[in-house]
């Protein structure tokens, strides 16, 4: 038997049932389909932290005041203003690996232009402090060299600032308040949108470092110089574990702290965040996965048991094709075939109702969803191969049948 | 008495030879059933045999094992030359495909399918070319004088009609030896006389066909008669006499039925 007769054959059968191969179909439809949403679903949350990660900058540290354990009423880390200007300075000198420094402060005021105001938190930035957050300007030349030298009240606000206070009108060398000081807006950012955190990335307002010391921080004890961060951007990222073990290593010998003593500051690695939750990602699509797994395995017991009953109605039939020269091989080939257009017809329908699924989750839902074509490539080979795995003890045994007994059996 | 010239049969060897061909159904067990005892039968190409027996002589049996449907316990049978115990399931298979065409007494036709399908169904199992099978199949209904039912499934024809389109199936393949099994026990009297009449005419164009029947009558429509009897088998009509004891004959005995 030719395979075109074993398919002609096969689909004839399936026609004359049509009604049981679909509902026995139904089975793999459903798996196939829950796959591709599942997967979708779970591999647009990855795409989506990958998205934060390339937005955070993957080859940054993070360098906080304080100790990275410290528990109790010490507070939060950045809170104890350990760290100096001459820290940043330092690091830009003497860690080849380092690109970008720029150290900071941050607080919150509130600001107010003409009838609108807008509470909001500032920070109190240096140069690099754009290159390593990937800011970019929309408008306005930004703040220049001159800005920080001369602590210009110079002010550079987000999109979601400029919209709450602006609206409408043009941001751009207008005055507004922040706190009781008079700033000129000199750049408008460039739209982030919402961060792989769900914060609004956009709500900010930077103003140089010198300017946020003298005019915004206020007397709130800090030393001189002090500064609650330094954000540090290391040139290459395979480099950033040796950069953030030298950057340790210069502050513990510049802030005198003893082998074994505590550090008084910690570094963060943007990237130890992100692995934790591509790990739970991982965890969640492994998950899913195996949920879709068993609803294959569900829907290929379907099969199999639907196709026993076949063999066993049909089985004057195969006494008879066995009669008229049909060997076992062709018997088992027929049968075989019948599984599996049963479980591909459902891999082709359930990836369809998939591929809808998950375009409909992206569209209604609010979970981030990524359609990966090897993903329905691979549910529909999967199909086939439920087909071809469930189908065979039927087939084998319809092959075996004894053509004498095949042709008597009453029914 | 046999059609074939006598040179050819030196050249050829018969077409069912077998020698002390022996079934038991569960042997060893108390429900050890001798179906055929040591049964020595020739048949040379182009005879027509009846063999005839009661229900549960094993005539039945007999014909399973001529048609390679069913494995002696011993003795040798040879189809066509070929030691059918050699073979393995897929070569019976093609043996089958090759030289054997089945005529049933229930038709055993695929309801699904009209006649024309039916018929053609063996010729997939023998690669036949796919343009060429719908044309052969349409000659073979038209053989049994069924040219206008090729449509027609098997639940819209006549019992007699059904019978002609497993004929035409049986031979569509064009096998040299055609076994019936008591091809007229399903129809009536008059449609029975023509699928006898079909035989005849397909005798006459050089079948071998080897008829299973209880009906005396019906088997003397053959060359050549055989008679089982309790497994043992007599050859020549003067068994039927002696055969026809009076469950022999029974018209109401179920035909066919097995050991």
């Amino acid at each position: 038997m030719t395979p075109s007769d074993i398919l002609r054959t096969s689909v004839f059968a399936l026609r004359g049932n049509w009604m049981r191969s679909t509902l026995t179909s139904l089975g793999v439809i459903i798996g196939i389909a829950a796959v591709i949403v599942m997967v979708s679903v779970g591999q647009g949350t990855q795409a989506e932290i990958d998205k934060m990660v390339s937005g955070l900058g993957s080859n940054r540290l993070d360098i906080s005041g304080g100790a990275p354990n410290q528990g109790g009423v010490r507070g939060a880390g950045g809170s104890n203003a350990t760290l100096t200007d001459a820290d940043a300075k330092a690091i830009r000198e003497q860690v080849p690996e380092v690109q970008y420094v720029a150290a900071g402060n941050r607080g919150n005021a509130q600001l107010v232009y003409a009838e609108n105001n807008w509470s909001t938190s500032w920070q109190g930035v240096q140069p690099d402090f754009f290159d390593i957050n990937g800011w970019k300007l929309a408008s306005g030349d930004g703040l220049v060299p001159g800005d920080y030298s001369s602590a210009a009240k110079s002010v550079v606000i987000g999109e979601t600032v400029r919209r709450e206070l602006f609206a409408d009108e043009d941001a751009l060398g207008q005055s507004v308040r922040i706190g009781k000081v008079p700033f000129k807006v000199v750049g408008v950012l460039a739209e982030k949108g919402q961060g792989g955190f769900g914060q609004d990335q956009d709500d900010v307002v930077m103003v140089p470092l010198e300017t946020a010391r003298r005019r915004l921080s206020g007397a709130n004890g800090a030393p001189p110089g002090s500064v609650r961060q330094i954000a540090v951007g290391v040139t290459r990222a395979e480099d950033l574990p040796v950069a953030q073990e030298e950057i340790e290593a210069l502050l513990r010998e510049r802030h005198r702290i003893q082998p074994g003593g505590e550090d008084d500051f910690s570094v963060r690695n943007i990237s130890e965040i992100v692995a934790t939750r591509t790990a739970t990602t991982r965890i969640m699509s492994l998950l899913l996965g195996a949920v879709a797994g068993i609803s294959l395995i569900v829907g290929g017991i379907g099969i199999m048991n639907i196709m026993l009953v076949s063999v066993t109605e049909r089985i004057r039939e195969i006494g008879l094709r066995m009669a008229v020269g049909a060997g076992p091989r062709d018997i088992q080939r027929q049968f075989l075939t019948e599984a599996m257009l049963i479980s591909f017809g459902g891999g082709v329908i359930g990836s369809l109702i998939g591929i809808a699924g998950a375009f409909a989750v992206a569209k209604f839902g609010s979970l981030p969803v990524a359609l990966d074509w090897h993903v329905v490539a691979l549910a529909a080979g999967c199909s086939v191969a439920t087909g071809l795995f469930f189908g065979f003890y039927p087939a084998h045994k319809a092959s075996q049948l004894d053509p004498i007994e095949a042709l008597r059996h009453q029914g | 008495m046999s059609a074939v010239p006598a040179a050819a049969r030196r050249t050829r060897p018969p077409l069912i030879r077998t020698e002390g061909l022996t079934k038991v159904y569960h042997p060893g067990s108390e429900a050890e059933v001798v179906a055929l005892d040591r049964c020595d039968l020739t048949i040379e190409h182009g005879e027509f045999v009846s063999i005839m027996g009661a229900s549960g002589s094993g005539k039945s049996t007999l014909m399973n094992i001529l048609g390679c449907l069913d494995r002696p316990s011993g003795g040798r049978c040879e189809i066509d030359g070929v030691d059918v115990a050699t073979l393995d399931a897929e070569e019976t298979a093609r043996l089958r495909l090759e030289k054997i065409g089945f005529v049933f007494q229930g038709f055993n036709l695929l309801s699904r399918m009209d006649a024309l399908h039916n018929v053609m169904m063996p010729l997939a199992y023998a690669n036949a070319p796919l343009a060429e099978r719908a044309d052969r199949a349409r000659a073979a209904l038209e053989a049994v004088g069924l040219g206008g039912r090729t449509q027609h499934k098997p639940g819209e024809m006549s019992g007699g009609q059904q019978q002609r389109v497993s004929i035409a199936r049986a031979l569509i393949n064009n096998p040299p030896l055609l076994l019936a099994d008591e091809p007229t026990g399903a129809l009536d009297s008059k449609t029975g006389a023509e699928v006898l009449a079909l035989f005849d005419d397909l005798r006459s164009k050089g079948h071998t066909i080897v008829l299973i029947t209880h009906d005396p009558e019906i088997a003397r429509h053959a060359g050549r008669i055989c008679v089982m009897k309790d497994g043992v088998l007599h050859e020549g009509e003067h068994h039927l006499d002696a055969h026809a004891a009076p469950h022999g004959l029974d018209p109401h005995a179920p035909p066919g039925a097995g050991p």
